[in-house]
C-alpha cells in the first residue's frame, strides 16, 4: 500500500495535520505566528547544513529550528523588541539559508522542495520521520495539556496553582521545531506558518472550546492537504502552495458558516 | 502564620520597589494591602507569591498551603474559545456538580455555558473567585478584585468575601487602592508606599496620621466616610435589607 506515492503524501499530510492542528491553536492563542515564520525560515539554513554534512535532512532542520525557536523565546522573554528581533532573524535566517545551499548542493537538489514543500515524493523513511514528529508532539501536548492552557490563559495563574509559564513556553517552543522538521517536506519553509495558523483560525469559528477548537483544525488541516494534493495532481501547481490555498478556501468558508449560525 | 515576609526587598529594573517590608497573615483573617498607585502592592503580593524574587529578606509559607489566587484581569484573547465551565476545570479538572455549586456560591447559577469573554467585570471576578474555590484554598489572594466595578458592586463583592471566608475559614489577603469599603470589610490593613507606613484595625489606621499624608486626606472626611461604611457593615451581618439592593445592582453591572 505505502508503494503508492499517493497514499504515502495523503499519509504525510495528514501526518504533519495531527500536529499542526493542536499546535497552531497554540500559536493563535498566544499570538506566536511570527514566531512560527522564524522557526520555518531557519530551517532552510538547516537544510544546508544536512547537505553540506551528509547528515539526513530532518535532523539538521530540526537542530537549526531548535536553535532558533530557543534564541527567540529567550530574546522575548529578556524584553527584546520582538518584532525587529523576529524580522532580523527570520529574513537572516531564511537568506543565508539560501546562499549557504547554493555552495553545497548538486543539481540534483531541488531548492523549491525545501521552499514549497515537495509532498508528491514523499519516501517511505520520510512518512516515518513525519509520523513520528507528529505522534511525539500530540504525545508532549496531550501531557502538558491541563498545565499549557492555563498559562496561556493567564500566565500570574499559571504559576500560583504551582505551574511554571517558562517551562510550559519552552516545550511549546520546541514542539514547534519539530513541527517545522517533519513539515517542511510537505508545504515547504515558506508555508509552514500558514499550515499552522490557517486551519486553527478556520477551527475557531466553528469552536465552543479549546480541545474542540485543536482537533476540528487537525481535521480541518488534513482535509486541505488531500484536496491541496489533489489540485497539485491535477494542474501540476506546486504542492505546498495548493495545500496552503485549499485551506484558506476552507477558511473562508468556514467563517462564512460560523457567522451565519451566530446570526 | 500562614503566609508571611521578613526584611522583604524587591528591586526591579534599579527602582527599590519594596524596602524592608515585614508583614504576615494569620488563618481566617481578611488582610488587605492599601497604597496609592505605584506604591509596590501588586508586586508585594507577586513576591509573597513567588512570582518576583526577593532581592533581601524571605518570603515563607505553612507547609501544604493551598493558595487560591485571582489575578487583576484576565486578557483572553478573542481566539480563544473558552467558556466558564471550562475555565473552573484549569488547571485541575472539576465534575459538573461542584462547578455548579462554585458557581452558585457567587450567584452565578446556570453561567457554565457563557463565553468568558462575554462576561461584564463583576461577572468575571466571581467567576475568577469561583475557580480559586474550586482548590479548596487556606488562604484565597485578590489583586485589586474590585477595579472597574461602581461601589454597590463593590460592596456586594466584598461582601461575598466575607461570607466566603466564615463559610470555609480561608484567610483572604486583597490588594486595594481604593479606601473606604475595603478597609470596613477588612480585619488589618497594612498602608504600603514601598514601605509598610503604618498597619492595624481599620479604625485603627484610618486614624493613623501617615494614612492620611499618604492619601491626602482632610481630617473629618475621611472619618466620617469610613464611619459610615463601617455602620453600614454591621447592619448587614443582623439583617441583610441592605445585601439585596446591593445584589441587584452588582448583576446589572
Amino acid at each position: 500500500m505505502l508503494d503508492d506515492f499517493l497514499i504515502r503524501a495523503g499519509l504525510a499530510g495528514v501526518g504533519v495535520s495531527l500536529a499542526t492542528g493542536p499546535l497552531g491553536s497554540f500559536v493563535l492563542w498566544r499570538r506566536m505566528a511570527y514566531f512560527g515564520d522564524a522557526t520555518a525560515h531557519a530551517a532552510i539554513l538547516g537544510v544546508a547544513l544536512a547537505l553540506a554534512t551528509d547528515l539526513p535532512v530532518p535532523f539538521g532542520t530540526l537542530a537549526v529550528a531548535v536553535v532558533m525557536a530557543v534564541t527567540v523565546a529567550t530574546l522575548a522573554a529578556r524584553g527584546w523588541a520582538v518584532d525587529t528581533t523576529l524580522g532580523v532573524l527570520s529574513h537572516g535566517a531564511l537568506a543565508l539559508g539560501l546562499v549557504a545551499i547554493s555552495f553545497v548542493h548538486g543539481v540534483h537538489t531541488s531548492l523549491e522542495a525545501y521552499l514549497f514543500g515537495d509532498i508528491l515524493a514523499v519516501s517511505k523513511g520520510d512518512l516515518a520521520y513525519i509520523w513520528g514528529g507528529a505522534v511525539l508532539v500530540l504525545g508532549l501536548l496531550a501531557w502538558r495539556w491541563q498545565a499549557l492552557l492555563t498559562s496561556t490563559v493567564n500566565a500570574d495563574l499559571a504559576q500560583a496553582d504551582g505551574i511554571n509559564p517558562d517551562r510550559e513556553r519552552l516545550i511549546l517552543t520546541l514542539a514547534l521545531a519539530v513541527v517545522v522538521a517533519v513539515a517542511l517536506k510537505v508545504v515547504g519553509a515558506l508555508l509552514i506558518a500558514a499550515m499552522l495558523v490557517i486551519p486553527a483560525a478556520a477551527a475557531r469559528a466553528l469552536s465552543r472550546g479549546p480541545e474542540q477548537m485543536a482537533a476540528l483544525a487537525s481535521g480541518i488541516g488534513a482535509l486541505a492537504c488531500l484536496l491541496g494534493l489533489g489540485l497539485s495532481l491535477w494542474k501540476d501547481t506546486p504542492a505546498g502552495p495548493s495545500i496552503v490555498t485549499a485551506a484558506a478556501g476552507l477558511f473562508a468558508m468556514a467563517a462564512l458558516f460560523g457567522r451565519m449560525r451566530r446570526h | 502564620m500562614l503566609l508571611s515576609a521578613e526584611g522583604l526587598t524587591v528591586r526591579l529594573g534599579g527602582t527599590e520597589v519594596l524596602k524592608d517590608v515585614s508583614m504576615g497573615i494569620e488563618p481566617g483573617e481578611i488582610v488587605t494591602i492599601l497604597g496609592p498607585n505605584g506604591s509596590g502592592k501588586s508586586t508585594l503580593l507577586r513576591a509573597l507569591l513567588g512570582m518576583v524574587p526577593a532581592d533581601a529578606g524571605r518570603v515563607t509559607r505553612v507547609a501544604g498551603l493551598r493558595i487560591g489566587y485571582v489575578p487583576q484581569k484576565l486578557a483572553i484573547d478573542p481566539s480563544l474559545p473558552l467558556t466558564v465551565r471550562r475555565f473552573l476545570s484549569l488547571p485541575h479538572r472539576v465534575d459538573d456538580a461542584e462547578a455548579e455549586a462554585a458557581l452558585h456560591r457567587v450567584g452565578l447559577e446556570g453561567a457554565g455555558l457563557k463565553p468568558v469573554s462575554g462576561l461584564s467585570g463583576g461577572q468575571l471576578q466571581r467567576v475568577m473567585l469561583a475557580r480559586a474555590m474550586l482548590g479548596k484554598p487556606g488562604l484565597l489572594v485578590l489583586d485589586e478584585p474590585t477595579q472597574g466595578l461602581d461601589q454597590p458592586g463593590e460592596a456586594a463583592f466584598y461582601r461575598l468575601i466575607a461570607d466566603v471566608r466564615k463559610e470555609t475559614g480561608a484567610a483572604v489577603l486583597m490588594v486595594s487602592h481604593d479606601l473606604h469599603v475595603v478597609m470596613a470589610a477588612s480585619d488589618r490593613v497594612i498602608c504600603l508606599n514601598h514601605h509598610i507606613c503604618c498597619e492595624g484595625t481599620p479604625r485603627v489606621v484610618s486614624a493613623a496620621p501617615e494614612y492620611r499624608a499618604l492619601f491626602g486626606l482632610g481630617t473629618q472626611g475621611a472619618l466620617a466616610l469610613y464611619q459610615h461604611r463601617h455602620d453600614h457593615s454591621h447592619d448587614d451581618v443582623h439583617g441583610h435589607h441592605h445585601d439585596h439592593d446591593h445584589e441587584g445592582h452588582s448583576h446589572a453591572g
